[in-house]
């Protein structure tokens, strides 16, 4: 009689493997801008615990980090150094517009504030609300991890 | 310390200064001619009844269409009488023009820098006239009553902000003499 016991060995394919190893450790820059930045430090402490989706490592340096919240509004003096953070970041990278400011200019409709970060970084994902509350910035991260796992890890360059 | 108290203490340093009282309702306010400034901050600071030793703060104010147009506050402290004071100065022109008090405050640097970058008016005799709150390359001053609310340009973000070395070794070398320090 053959020993009853089953082989402990999952197929899958490198790039699901990729994806998966990518969105379970998404390691953010820190970056504050704004009021948003307050909520940002309340999803990352202990009541909202981003450490629950692999997300709690914010790095002070862009060259350990994957992700880049934008959490408040940009001004246009910000823009440039802004760019520079997101340009030492190694690819793959991702970004995060956090608020109604970050994302279309908010009630800051004027001369000094960029009018939504999209015209300074490719935006994956936009987070609405003023602020958002943590659980909505919880809710982007999840959704960002979600289109992360539709991405292709090889055979296509991000612009 | 009133406004007609200060006005004789300084007509007793600076004779014919042209200075004036204005109606205020929280303190003391002064207004002087703007070719008269360094004299009159140098007395209000020196005078032996005076001692305004501390300059708070420079405010710029745009009374577009009005004229003259502009118009420059200084807030003053003395902390031994104790006694505040705001002195004020209008201007018109373009761009205006108001004697720099840097040699007499040396904090006015950075708050005559801030008036510049916002309001435009230039501050003769400020060793270092760069703009402030604005980024470097900016076009106008913003705080302009005729500046546009909304502007609709391409926001630049190629050219990060960076100075060169010599550029650093400049700014650091023009602060200590600022300063007063000896290299």
């Amino acid at each position: 009689m053959a020993p009853d016991f089953e082989i402990p060995v999952l197929t899958t394919t490198v790039d699901k493997m990729a994806q998966w190893a990518r969105r379970s450790s998404i390691w953010p820059v820190t970056l504050g801008l704004a009021c948003c930045a307050i909520e940002m430090m309340s999803m990352a402490a202990s009541r909202y615990d981003i450490s629950r989706f692999g997300a709690e490592v914010f790095r002070a340096s862009p060259r350990q980090a994957d992700l880049m919240i934008v959490a408040g509004r940009l001004s246009r003096k910000m823009a440039p150094a802004v760019r520079r953070i997101y340009d030492q970041m190694p690819e793959p990278k991702w970004v995060i517009s956090m608020g109604a400011c970050a994302s279309c200019g908010g009630v800051f409709d004027n001369y000094a504030i960029v009018q939504g970060c999209d015209q300074v970084l490719p935006v994956d994902v936009f987070v609405p609300g003023c602020p958002p509350r943590p659980e909505a910035l919880l809710y982007g991260i999840i959704s960002l991890q979600r289109k992360i796992d539709q991405q292709r890890a090889f055979g296509y360059a991000r612009s | 310390m009133d406004a007609s108290a200060i006005l004789a203490a300084l007509e007793r340093i600076v004779p014919g200064s042209g200075a004036d009282a204005l109606a205020s309702v929280d303190q003391p306010t002064i207004l002087v001619p703007a070719e008269r400034l360094p004299a009159v901050c140098g007395a209000l600071r020196d005078g032996p009844a005076l001692r305004f030793t501390a300059l708070l703060d420079i405010v710029g104010v745009d009374a577009w269409p009005g004229e003259p147009r502009f118009e420059v506050n200084y807030s003053l402290v003395a902390v031994d009488v104790p006694a505040r004071l705001r002195v004020k100065v209008r201007v018109g022109g373009e761009p205006p023009r108001v004697p720099s008090v840097v040699g007499i405050w040396p904090s006015a640097g950075f708050l005559e820098r801030e008036v510049w970058d916002l309001f435009g008016v230039v501050f003769d005799g400020h060793t270092d006239l760069r703009r402030l709150l604005t980024a470097e390359d900016w076009e106008g001053h913003p705080l302009r009553k005729d500046y546009p609310v909304q502007v609709d340009t391409p926001v630049r973000f190629e050219a990060p902000t960076q100075v060169t070395e010599e550029q650093f070794r400049e700014t650091m070398n023009q602060d200590r003499r600022l300063r007063g320090e000896r290299r």
